[in-house]
């Protein structure tokens, strides 16, 4: 929308009084007509457009999925969210190997040629962090609210195929895994993950893991939090008991009623974002269409409901096909504004029956105010103007 | 020539084209997989010994040394002071120790289980040394931090033994997640 400014960069310039300012002049030429001007050569990598520069938000522990700037449910790997607790180690594949031993029949180690020998398998999914909701100010966007959720389409070996050929003890029933960074980052997962749809991915969106997800291996567990979905994975080890690790005990554990603490949530709940129209967006009267994704890692979204007058009425969004099983799917509804101030939103259901709740009742329900798998409907304040505001849950 | 080629294709797998729906499955056929593929190689002993850090609540996995509350001190002074504060709740990132002033989650009100401070020092920690200190010096800083936290005496040894038994206040707070999808908000 705002592609011109894109191409414009601030640069120091003296006025005519001889006196130094900042001033926004355009970082590459453009020319007036492009059929009148040989254009680049084919080239060994692709570019994006400098009109376009989506970009993550970056902390010292994370970085942001700018959600408002994407189509469709691919996650390009370049703005995949991050959040690491060691930073991003660089791996020799050569040198790489993973270890699994513990309680299995033979203990074996796999360099990544013989991961990559197994027959492979391919699917999208999303990976959402479990600490992925912030609120607080109507000056919020989808990426700041929620953009630890990004979407890929992962290759890799099934963990089943590779506890096959260790031999599993029938009697282990959890396995750790362990990273391969300065983390050195573990957690406990029970064996029944293995068999329902486990993967080691060596490969997103058609080429190579990126460091930040993991190269050259990750664990996947679809619809699962982030964090147990260990990345540069060096070693699993079978057990009969999960070992209890910092992340799985004072991390990524929630606070809940009757003042308990919820251990082993691995399941992401059904969650849907209106990515359009967002803060800080102004929208014009007349057809808008609301689009947004939804996602659940209970399996397939069946439904999202938009309200476009403050949840008094719901409407039925379509959803765009295929729907898949524990993945980001696109919603919208054609909306009519009529230029007077309103509320929209977003509930997604899932095929369990879940209905994404309200701030407001997940308050009620965890006695807590936010934490891990806090997954609220996200409601957008449309003002006179056309612009459009995050309603604070906290206010 | 490129005709007899497709017709002969097709013929071949005409029997099982017919039979397939194309849907999206989560994981692939396995109807013709060997028992084993053997890819991949035994791990000996010595490389699963040099990588096998793990340490369960029980106890299993500790390595051999000892430490005290007093010894940890200087350690943890030197060392882990610039992060988390000379006294362990005053430091610009995680507060360990319990503060009464803070509601934040510390060892002594949040961690369910004392082996896993031990662990998560030896893999993790200093941040910017992470793997840089001894098991010696492991259990030292343990006992420190289960001292601050009011759980240790401060003479109290903590080791292999030991260490597995010690109870944490948090321990009966945690309970398994407790979601199971539906209409109930949880």
């Amino acid at each position: 929308m705002l592609g011109g400014a894109a191409a414009l960069g601030l640069v120091l310039v003296q006025d005519s009084f001889g006196k130094v300012v900042q001033e926004a002049k355009p970082l590459f030429d453009v020319p007036k007509d492009p059929t009148k001007i040989l254009g680049v050569p084919p080239g060994s990598l692709g570019t994006r457009s400098p009109f376009e520069q989506p970009q993550k938000i970056p902390s010292i522990t994370s970085s942001r999925t700018p959600l408002q700037q994407l189509f469709g449910t691919i996650t390009p790997s370049d703005l995949h969210f991050e959040r690491n607790h060691g930073g991003v180690p660089l791996i020799d594949p050569e040198k790489y190997e993973l270890v699994i031993h513990g309680m299995v029949k033979k203990p074996m180690r796999f360099t990544l040629q013989d991961l990559k020998r197994f027959p492979s398998f391919t699917r999208i999914c999303f990976i959402e962090c479990s600490g992925n909701f912030r609120t607080g100010k109507a000056e919020l966007t989808p990426q700041e609210i929620c953009g630890l959720t990004s979407q890929s389409e992962w290759t890799g070996v099934m963990l089943s195929t590779i506890f096959r050929e260790v031999g599993v003890d029938p009697k282990a029933t959890w396995f750790l895994a362990e990273g391969n960074d300065a983390a050195v980052m573990t957690r406990s997962i029970p064996i029944e993950k293995a068999y329902e749809d486990a993967m080691l991915v060596y490969a997103q969106n058609g080429e190579a893991l990126r460091p930040e997800q993991g190269y050259p291996l990750r664990l996947l567990l679809p619809g699962w939090e982030g964090n147990t979905q260990i990345k540069w994975i060096r070693r699993i080890e079978l057990a009969d008991q999960p070992f209890m690790t910092r992340e799985e005990t004072s991390k990524y554990s929630e606070n809940i009623a009757g003042g308990k603490i919820r251990q082993f949530s691995f399941l992401m709940d059904a969650r849907s974002m209106i990515t359009f129209p967002s803060y800080p967006l102004q929208i014009q009267k007349g057809w808008v269409e609301i689009r947004g994704i939804a996602w659940s890692g209970r399996g397939k979204i069946t439904a999202v409901e938009v309200s476009t007058d403050e949840g008094k009425s719901w409407q039925t969004a379509a959803l765009q096909e295929p729907v898949l099983s524990k993945a980001h799917t696109a919603f919208r509804l054609l909306w009519h504004w009529n230029g007077k101030p309103t509320v929209i939103m977003s509930r997604a259901i899932d095929e369990s029956g879940y209905y994404q709740p309200s701030y407001k009742e997940l308050v009620l329900a965890r006695e807590s105010k936010g934490g891990y798998h806090f997954n609220p409907i996200t409601a957008w304040e449309i003002k006179n103007d056309g612009s459009v505001w995050l309603v604070n849950d906290r206010s | 020539m490129m005709l007899l080629f497709m017709f002969a294709c097709s013929s071949e797998s005409k029997k099982r084209s017919e039979q397939r729906k194309f849907g999206f499955p989560e994981k692939p056929d396995e109807t013709d997989w060997p028992t084993s593929f053997g890819f991949g190689e035994e791990a000996d002993e010595a490389l699963i010994k040099k990588w096998n850090i793990s340490i369960a609540p029980d106890g299993k996995g500790l390595p051999a040394g000892r430490g005290s509350a007093e010894q940890g001190a200087p350690i943890y002074q030197a060392k882990c002071a610039s992060c988390h504060g000379p006294k362990g709740w005053d430091g610009p990132f995680d507060q360990l120790v319990i503060n009464d002033a803070a509601k934040a989650k510390t060892i002594g009100n949040y961690w369910p289980y004392a082996t896993t401070v031990f662990d998560y020092i030896r893999r993790a920690m200093p941040y910017n040394a992470p793997g840089s200190l001894s098991n010696e010096e492991v259990y030292q800083l343990t006992a420190f931090l289960l001292y601050a936290n009011g759980i240790v005496d401060q003479h109290e040894e903590v080791n292999a033994e030991t260490l597995p038994k010690i109870e944490m206040p948090a321990r009966k707070l945690f309970v398994p997640d407790d979601r199971k999808g539906g209409r109930e908000v949880r």
